[in-house]
């Protein structure tokens, strides 16, 4: 049994308090999501239906024309079988209009584009509905920074952002996401072909292993290593870690002032709700 | 004597302290129609938890008309209720109070202010320094607020200060999700049964839920017999009223057949202290 094993019931509970608690407390009952065809927005998605009523939730998927078909194809069987309301919202004419301009970019400005694109529509979204866009960033992304700052990376409330790819999988089970959405290849699925694991050099399931000893057990490097990690894939993936930190803080603050927000300036994010 | 408890497992809002109280007095009043004589309700029932710089704008004198109106109310039913306290000379408490036929019986400060993962609650807080347990209605009662159960000295004072009742007041987060019960529940049940065995005391335990910052307090408030089983829960997570009566005879039958807190030698315990403290100043 690894452990990342995670009692699936309790887990599920926990998060669809969590969207219930946190989006009726500031006055909302819908929220917004982007649905890729991929699991973690499924899981998302699935979640969302649960606590809010399938009516209450917004899925739309924003292909661009290299989006391989058979993404569009799974968000629909994920919108299907959770019952939320379903739109899709193609990004090709933004997207292809601004690199008119720059047709030299590269495919990370490429993807970065698209993942920023597909934001700006969620939250108009939010505005039309007054529904609260929910992230779907995993927490193996977003400690990796497998993501795009202000892209996917952009919501309002993260049900799933504590659990690594490896839980997302288990959770996805027992919510009940279609099978063939679970049993695919993870893709950020920006151009033909592509997998995370080819990307990133290593499966999800090892980096969650190290991972999970790393961050949660705050094992060290001896420790690391007795347990079977190669040195070179520790360094690595804490450089990751350490050089994505930017992506999970806000824009840092130049302090002139006695009182300085989020440094001396402290309050959560519900205060009064 | 025999008594009954309600405990109230609410959901406060961070910061409101009015719409807390309107909400705890709401309780209250079904707490009485149901017949309680005892209501005990979360640590910082009237304001929340993450309080951070809030806690200045939330916090109240013990001659507020907040702490008045439950002064008041207490002449129908006793309780037990937490709330952040400011003295005259501008300290703040995460404090702990009893209010018992219309008049303030016991304040305790929380002694032990978890300042360490999620928690920061001494940038925020003063402590409080002293464990003192006092008469009520239902005996002698020890008041503890969450993180003071975790430190085994805090029961022991309480107890050998004759305390029968443990009672303590809790917002707790909900972690640790890995294959069997929620950790934080299963660890808070743990030191609970063993605290009331280790005392033969009664221990009665509420937690809040909600949300606040997706942390998720887990409620599944309870009382503990004197002899380490749980008597009664409240679901984990959902807000929830559980009535409990809680029988004399139990407390009697458990000290004589268990006569733990008579046999504990305080005259040793004090000696090795005052040693080790004499070594510890070396």
């Amino acid at each position: 049994m690894s452990r990342l094993t995670i009692n699936t019931p309790l887990v599920r509970r926990m998060l669809v308090g969590f969207l219930q608690d946190e989006i009726w407390k500031v006055g909302a009952k819908k929220a917004v999501l982007g649905l890729s065809g991929g699991i973690d927005s499924a899981l998302v998605c699935h979640l969302a239906a649960e606590a809010l009523g399938p009516e209450n939730v917004h899925a739309i998927c924003m292909p661009y024309k290299t989006s391989n078909p058979e993404s569009e194809a799974h968000a629909r069987l994920v919108a299907e079988a959770s019952g939320v309301q379903f739109s899709v919202v193609g990004i090709t004419p933004m997207v292809d209009a601004y690199f008119d301009q720059f047709p030299d970019a590269n495919n990370m400005r490429r993807g970065n584009k698209m993942a920023r694109e597909r934001m700006t529509i969620l939250f108009d979204h939010s505005a039309l509905y007054g529904g609260l866009v929910l992230g779907t960033s995993n927490k193996t992304e977003l400690l990796l920074g497998y993501g795009t700052l202000y892209g996917d990376m952009a919501s309002a409330l993260n049900p799933i952002g504590d659990l690594y790819k490896t839980q997302v999988w288990q959770l996805s089970e027992e919510v009940g996401v279609p099978r063939p959405v679970i049993e695919k290849k993870p893709s950020a699925d920006l151009w033909a072909g592509q997998t995370d694991e080819e990307e990133l050099g290593f499966t999800y399931r090892e980096v969650d292993e190290l991972l999970y000893r790393m961050v949660d057990q705050r094992a060290d490097t001896t420790e690391l290593v007795a347990a079977g990690f190669k040195q070179e894939f520790i360094s690595s993936i804490y450089g990751k870690v350490q050089n994505s930190h930017f992506k999970r803080r806000l824009p840092v603050i130049a302090k002139v002032s006695g009182r300085t927000i989020d440094r001396d300036f402290r309050y959560s994010r519900d205060w009064g709700k | 004597m025999d008594f009954s408890v309600a405990l109230l497992q609410i959901k406060p809002k961070l910061g409101r302290v009015a719409d807390n109280l309107a909400l705890i007095q709401e309780q209250l009043e079904q707490a009485i129609a149901k017949k309680a004589d005892l209501a005990v309700l979360p640590e910082l029932a009237l304001t929340g938890y993450f309080l951070k710089d809030l806690v200045p704008e939330v916090a109240l004198t013990l001659d507020s008309p907040e702490i008045a109106a439950l002064k008041d109310l207490s002449k129908r039913i006793s309780i037990a209720v937490g709330f952040v306290e400011v003295t005259a000379d501008y300290q703040f408490y995460n404090s702990a109070a009893w209010f018992e036929d219309g008049e303030l019986k016991h304040l305790h400060r929380k002694v032990y202010l978890p300042t360490y993962g999620l928690f920061d609650e001494q940038r925020y807080l003063g402590r409080g320094d002293r464990f003192r347990a006092f008469d009520t209605k239902f005996g002698r009662v020890g008041l503890l607020v969450c993180e003071d159960m975790w430190h085994l000295s805090a029961p022991y004072l309480l107890a050998m200060d004759g305390a029968t009742t443990l009672v303590c007041l809790s917002s707790s987060p909900g972690r640790g999700v890995a294959e069997g019960e929620l950790g934080t529940a299963a660890a808070w049940r743990n030191l609970t049964t063993s605290t009331a065995r280790f005392m033969t005391c009664r221990v009665i335990y509420v937690n809040r839920v909600g949300y606040e910052d997706g942390v998720g307090f887990w409620g599944g408030s309870h009382v503990v017999a004197p002899s380490g089983e749980i008597v009664a829960a409240a679901p984990e997570f959902d807000p929830a009223t559980l009535l409990v009566a809680l029988a004399d005879s139990e407390l009697r039958r458990e000290r004589i057949s268990s006569p733990l807190v008579r046999d504990e030698n305080l005259y040793i315990t004090l000696r090795e202290l005052a040693r080790i403290d004499q070594e510890r100043s070396c």
